[in-house]
């Protein structure tokens, strides 16, 4: 399935790039499995997730576990744990 | 009910802001404002400026989730959010939760329950500018305790924190 991926502060700066739409093996079926694949594509994904616990996950602009399935998710999001107010 | 959610690059009054929350109504017996201000100093080092990058859309999305929860919890008149994005220099600044309502125990537990959920769940991350260069700023877990003591017994968390 074809997703668009999200990725802020950090997360961006190691990818290198703030937004992808990529190709997602039919077997990823939670955002934690999404976050191992994608640390397997190349050397800057693998440093952007690789102390994935804790990367941050959004679906859809909702946040959401490592365990939530991604089959319906239109946007998926990874970043840091958040530093506002 | 009046219910304001505000994102902008541009400095805000926090002062204007509050005032126009009150401002032509009787039923008002308490106005709570906590005003975020960007410190010029980090570790006692000296900053330049803070960055704030955030996610478009779910920032919003996120603080109105939190505001109809705090109106849901708390006999509220008015709230007022306006965060800031961008670049932030010392002394100005960032954010502001503005609360009224008829009785001040509303008001200030709906304000520090706003401030403390901004914290950890509203998608910004800050990026601090020095003489050495910028580096990102690493959530507290002070914040995540924070936040936690507001966690509703009867409701489920629908994610990590």
């Amino acid at each position: 399935m074809s997703m668009k991926l999200r990725y802020f502060a950090w997360v961006r700066e190691r990818i290198g790039k703030p937004e992808e739409t990529i190709e997602i093996p039919p077997d990823i079926a939670t955002v934690g499995d999404l976050m191992t694949w994608l640390g397997s594509r190349g050397e800057e994904y693998a440093y952007a997730f690789k102390d994935a616990r804790v990367i941050r996950a959004a679906i859809d602009q909702r946040h959401v576990r490592a365990d939530a399935a991604i089959k319906d998710a239109r946007e998926i999001a990874f970043f840091p744990p958040m530093t506002g107010g | 009910m009046t219910a304001t959610v505000c994102l902008q690059r541009e400095p805000f009054d926090a002062a204007l802001v509050a005032a126009e929350l009150t401002h032509g109504r009787s039923d008002a017996g308490a106005l709570v404002t906590f005003t975020g201000i960007c410190r010029g100093e980090e570790n006692g080092e000296p900053i330049a400026a803070l960055t704030l990058e955030h996610y478009p859309g779910m920032a919003e999305a996120e603080i109105e989730r939190h505001v109809v929860e705090a109106v849901e919890r708390w006999p509220l008149l008015g709230v007022t959010v306006v965060h800031r994005y961008g670049r932030i220099l010392p002394g100005e600044n960032i954010v502001l939760v503005a609360t009224v309502s008829s009785h001040r125990e509303a008001a200030f537990s709906a304000a520090e329950f706003l401030m403390d959920y901004l914290k950890t769940r509203a998608p910004f991350w800050k990026q601090v500018e020095k003489a050495g260069g910028k580096s990102w700023i690493e959530a507290k877990t002070i914040d995540d305790v924070a936040a936690e003591r507001w966690a509703a017994p009867h409701r489920g968390r629908e994610a990590a924190e």
